[in-house]
């Protein structure tokens, strides 16, 4: 077994060692559903999709993501056992992947537990499925780059609450960096170009273009390659704050 | 087997590790002593490839640990200080896990769990959380985790820290049957540890090594060694009869319990010497003994010496 796969297994059993793991799958599921039901309109829309679901949630995972990422790295470096860890035979890249794939997986685990409502709205009526499947696609990947953010934020500091604030504004400007409030900031002194590249950074606009159904290329890539970017940053961090 | 050339450490402008170079051989147990914040740990991050160095290199069993990491950590064994583990966990999972990421092959997996357990009495303690059990067992976790692979080097930090003097004694004892086939760094600040478990001494202090002996050459340093302690019911004809010995150089008496001490001169032994005095004198002796040397007191001469050294 690869050490990467040990780093893995480790990493998400520990979750499930504490009620950490429980108390936030059940909060995941009550919140989803409240605000499926209350905010989205669920029943009333009239419609058999789960658009009222997916939509909130880049609002959900803003803060519940950063109370997974938050501990990452950041309790390792706490408790020593990160020294414990690096000196094991393992690479970096492969401790860092490891541990992010063991909080991805938990979050899609949590993710998995929302089956009740697509049976729901199949029983109720007739949705597009390859829409919803397209659509827990584009939420996993979502909360996999706010996982590599964390990851990184995490990695710069053995505070875990420190982790969590920073992973929240970071997430909370990349989710929004679409809109006037972040971009309002960028107009008035850089150009044009620099504007628009930061707003197509916004996790919004790519993760409602995969939610409506429509899986391009480049929405996934975006995913990707911010999860792969962040993570590389992690790498790096921990690489540098490792002796404090 | 390990090698340093010049091993150096900085952070900024302050350097923790200044260029220290030592080679330990199989069969070797070398103790680093130091005052705290000497570069003890620092250096044994570095050989343990949880630190780069700055300057210097360090070879672990002909492994670069900056070349070749990852074999070099493989033939380690780390008990890093304070020994971390990961706290949920159960001891048997944790060590499991370490196994898992050693690579222990399936064949003698079972045998080298089993070896590592019994070694370190955790056969009672092996279901429970590594959080709920006491300092004690906390930090033999953390030396069974350093031996599950049987490494042929094993780089212990503090690992009596913490321990009740039974459980010293067996870690000692553990060390000491190790010993014969592997390459063993043990950092201490604890004296008699060094004369517990290792043939070699290593005194650093501000990251330079001061002093690279065996522990009786550091004790042939003192100034006690060779000399001569005894109580007296007649302290001053006691001493008076110690000071017409020819090769008595100094005589002190203990303030508090009125034990006197003879130095020798250098290279003198005066032990017979002061025998016949005191008994040509016939004064009574209570006790009488010929003092091995003080390692506490070396070190200490040796620390705050070549730091005053340093200073001027």
């Amino acid at each position: 077994m690869s050490a990467t796969m040990t780093v893995f297994k480790r990493e998400l059993r520990s979750y499930f060692a504490t009620p950490v793991a429980y108390v936030f799958i059940v909060i995941f599921l009550v919140l989803s559903s409240a605000f499926t039901f209350y905010l989205g309109n669920f029943y009333e829309r009239g419609q058999a999709d789960l658009m009222p679901f997916f939509t909130f949630h880049p609002w959900l995972y803003l803060f519940l993501v950063p109370a997974v990422s938050m501990r990452l790295w950041a309790e390792e470096r706490k408790s020593g056992t990160i020294e414990l860890l690096l000196t094991l035979p393992v690479t970096m890249w492969q401790a860092v992947v490891g541990k992010f794939l063991a909080a991805w997986a938990f979050i899609g685990i949590a993710l998995a537990l929302t089956f009740p409502l697509w049976i729901t709205v199949n029983y109720l009526g007739d949705p597009d499925n390859g829409v919803i499947v397209a659509s827990y696609i584009g939420s996993l990947l979502m909360a996999g780059a706010f996982l590599a953010i964390g990851s990184c934020i995490s990695a710069a500091t053995r505070n875990q609450v420190v982790a969590f604030i920073l992973t929240v504004v970071a997430c909370f400007v990349l989710v929004m960096a679409g809109f006037p409030l972040v971009l309002d900031a960028f107009r008035a002194w850089a150009p044009q170009g620099l504007v628009d590249a930061i707003a197509g950074l916004s996790f919004l606009t790519h993760f409602v273009s995969i939610s409506k159904g429509l899986i391009d290329l480049r929405d996934i890539l975006y995913f990707v390659l911010m999860i792969g970017f962040w993570l590389y940053a992690s790498a790096i961090v921990i690489d540098l704050k490792k002796a404090d | 087997m390990i090698e340093t050339s010049e091993l150096g450490k900085r952070y900024g402008d302050f350097t923790a590790v200044d260029g220290i170079t030592f080679k330990v051989e199989p069969g070797q147990v070398l103790g680093f002593l130091g005052p705290n914040g000497a570069g003890k740990s620092t250096t044994m991050k570095m050989l343990a490839g949880f630190l780069a160095p700055t300057t210097g290199s360090a070879k672990v069993c002909g492994f670069d640990v900056e070349a070749q990491p990852i074999e070099a950590k493989r033939v380690v064994g780390y008990l890093p200080e304070g020994a971390p583990s990961y706290g949920e966990m159960s001891v048997r999972q944790f060590l499991d896990f370490v196994a898992d990421m050693r690579g222990v092959p399936a064949a003698t997996r079972d045998k080298r769990l089993d070896d590592a357990i019994g070694r370190l009495h955790l056969e009672g303690v092996l279901e429970q959380p590594i959080d709920t059990l006491s300092k004690g067992f906390r930090r033999r976790v953390g030396l069974a985790q350093a031996i599950v692979h049987d490494p042929r080097v094993l780089i212990l930090d503090e690992p009596t820290d913490g321990l009740d003097p039974n459980q010293k004694h067996e870690v000692r004892s553990l060390i000491n049957a190790m010993s014969r086939d592997k390459t063993i760094i043990v950092s201490t600040h604890v004296l008699e540890e060094v004369h517990a478990v290792c043939n070699r001494a290593i005194i650093i202090a501000r990251g330079r090594i001061l002093a690279d002996a065996t522990p009786a050459e550091l004790e042939a340093r003192s100034r006690y060694h060779q000399a001569v302690s005894l109580t007296a019911s007649d302290v001053g004809a006691a001493k008076e009869a110690l000071s017409r010995v020819a090769d008595v150089a100094a005589i002190e008496v203990d303030a508090q319990d009125g034990r006197i001490t003879a130095f020798p001169k250098p290279g003198r032994q005066i032990f017979a010497a002061v025998n016949e005095a005191l008994k040509a004198q016939n004064i009574v002796v209570r006790e009488l003994a010929l003092e091995g040397g003080r390692l506490d007191e070396v070190f200490r001469t040796i620390t705050q010496g070549k730091a005053e050294e340093a200073i001027a």
